[in-house]
């Protein structure tokens, strides 16, 4: 089993839409996951049922009983998120800054404070499109630990797909290169980097490879809009370059993503095809005979 | 005034708005902005200004004193986030892990666990003719936003209490974002008017009435999916600030890091219509 991880840095560069397009082109054969849990779309174009549910748990806040609480203000003196307020006759917690650390819990000497669980989202698993499987997940409002909620995910998506004896594993990942992003890359065989030709696309391309490059996974890249901007497809192309990085899809400037999206369609199915659909065809092939030879 | 510019989705417009604004607002008005995009801050790219200040952002984090340490363990058991481990003959910390709550520090009987401070990141402050504007930056292989975001804010209030103040926000619903919001009086989020930009703009709604904000809508990219974002917001009573037209010019000119609304007249009236919005929440 190879996993695939398709990530951007920077959002809307038509990372889900493609790693859609994959997971539609493979699905008899792979499991997919979405690990963008903070605004997951992936279920949108592929069909998801969500036929299993199950409650993720994930960090505490601590909880003051007010009637054992004697306002001594030792909870507060040690809090360093200022999660805690004083009341008139006792002390509160404001479960939204609250970190989950036991700190107040063990010095409070009136035993007045517990910790308790939360639930920080749902996790789901679906059948999709031509006869896919989907694991993904829901994040609570204003819930924490996004990067558990991630691993947890791949780690449902991963299990499935040994069980059900899957080839591939194609995981949507986040923005950004924070505790998300380095959830999703790990154990990771290939990574599909999905940018933009945009000023803005290729730093945020040039950060996040830089923290591909310390997990040592190779590297592929699609330039999407590349004729947006010539210019900055070359320099994009020439950076992709110095770095080893093979372009495996050059797709221009196209409303077909919108318009697929509007139909809850993925690219290759909306219109088989258009000259984008055939790329994204050729991109997922490329990947497939790079990845024979990752170990 | 504290500004909050935000989105669940990804790539919808918040630095491409946040930065012609702030160029728009400065024209006649003490204003600033501050880049809390700090996993992938970009508006320093499209804003051509000279940098005066720049501050490394640290967090405090626990380092081990081998000489009085008796190795009871205690720091390993008060730890909730598993970022230390007490072995027979040493202690191991985890910096990446370690939440800097002080615990294992202050609950030390011997005081071998001294918190210092390790860099995040960096706080840099430009400035332009017209208004200043800060970036937070979080080094590579740093897992938390949060505290960087917090130093930033803190750093932009303490040297420009009187200025209204526009914070680019990171995109998502979980803790960046929240840092980013919790205490601004008004949140503006940017979608676009696709299935994507709905569904997370449904995601970002929750998450700011959770918040208790008061919140409005940019709708980007008009006219280029369906008109499912305008119904949500006329279902919900979500003002709608603006709406940007679907534009590839407006794109050609963001792909180059260029201003949009000296160049485009329809795009500077969504910049007119947001500054005047803005001036009538007072």
């Amino acid at each position: 089993m190879k996993e695939i991880v398709v990530i951007s840095g920077k959002g809307g560069t038509g990372k889900t839409s493609i790693s859609a397009s994959f997971a539609y082109l493979e699905a008899k054969n792979a499991v997919v996951c979405d690990c963008d849990v903070d605004a997951a779309n992936m279920h949108l174009l592929l069909d998801a049922d969500f036929s299993h549910k199950e409650d993720f748990f994930s960090g505490e806040v601590a909880v003051i009983d007010e009637d054992k609480c004697t306002n001594c203000g030792d909870c507060y003196n040690v809090c360093r998120f200022d999660a805690i307020t004083k009341k008139e006759n006792y002390h509160e917690v404001n479960p939204i800054d609250c970190e989950g650390c036991w700190y107040c819990s063990r010095v409070c000497k009136h035993d007045a404070i517990t910790m308790q669980t939360q639930k920080a989202g749902d996790l789901f698993i679906s059948n999709i499109k031509n006869g896919g499987i989907m694991a993904h997940a829901k994040l609570g409002f204003a819930a924490e630990n996004s990067g558990k909620l991630v691993a947890h995910v791949k780690k449902t998506g991963r299990s499935i797909a040994v069980k059900e004896n899957k080839e591939y594993v194609i995981t949507d990942g986040s923005p950004g290169i924070g505790c998300p992003v380095i959830s999703s890359l790990s154990g990771a065989n290939l990574v599909v980097l999905v940018t933009e030709a945009t000023i803005s696309g290729l730093h945020d391309l040039q950060r996040v490879y830089k923290l591909v490059k310390t997990f040592k996974i190779p590297a592929v890249c699609i330039i999407n809009k590349y004729d947006l901007n010539i210019d900055m497809a070359n320099k994009i192309e020439n950076y992709l370059n110095e770095e080893d990085i093979k372009v495996i899809a050059k797709l221009s400037y196209d409303e077909t993503f919108a318009k697929a999206m509007s139909e809850a369609k993925t690219i290759v199915e909306y219109n088989e095809n258009s000259n984008i659909a055939q790329q994204i065809k050729n991109a997922w092939q490329n990947i497939k005979d790079i990845i024979k030879e990752t170990k | 005034m504290t500004i909050t510019i935000a989105s669940g989705k990804g790539g919808t417009g918040k630095t491409t708005v946040s930065s012609n604004l702030t160029y728009y607002l400065s024209q006649y008005k003490n204003v600033v902005l501050a880049d809390l995009d700090v996993e992938e801050p970009n508006s320093s790219l499209f804003i051509k200004a000279k940098k005066v200040n720049s501050k490394i952002a640290n967090t405090m984090k626990p380092t081990w004193i081998e000489d009085d340490c008796k190795l009871c363990g205690k720091c390993a058991e008060v730890c909730n986030f598993n970022a230390i481990l007490a072995l027979p003959k040493g202690i191991l910390t985890f910096p990446e892990l370690c939440h800097s709550c002080y615990a294992c520090s202050e609950l030390c009987p011997t005081d071998s666990l001294p918190m210092k401070p390790s860099k995040i990141g960096e706080i840099t402050e430009y400035k332009t003719d017209k208004f200043s504007f800060v970036e937070g930056r979080l080094d590579l292989g740093q897992e938390m936003a949060v505290p960087l975001i917090a130093q930033t804010i803190e750093y932009v209030n303490d040297r420009f209490p009187d200025a209204l103040k526009l914070w680019d926000a990171p995109p998502g619903t979980s803790c960046p974002v929240i840092e980013a919001s919790k205490n601004s009086d008004f949140v503006i989020l940017i979608t676009e008017s696709t299935p994507f930009g709905l569904n997370d703009l449904t995601l970002a709604v929750e998450t700011m009435r959770v918040l208790n904000k008061k919140f409005g809508v940019i709708i980007n990219r008009y006219g280029i999916g369906d008109n499912k974002v305008e119904e949500y917001c006329q279902k919900e009573n979500i003002p709608i600030i603006t709406k940007i037209k679907n534009d590839k010019e407006v794109a050609k000119l963001y792909s180059q890091g260029e201003l949009i609304y000296p160049k485009i007249e329809h795009f500077k009236n969504s910049i007119e219509e947001i500054a005047k919005f803005i001036e009538d929440l007072r």
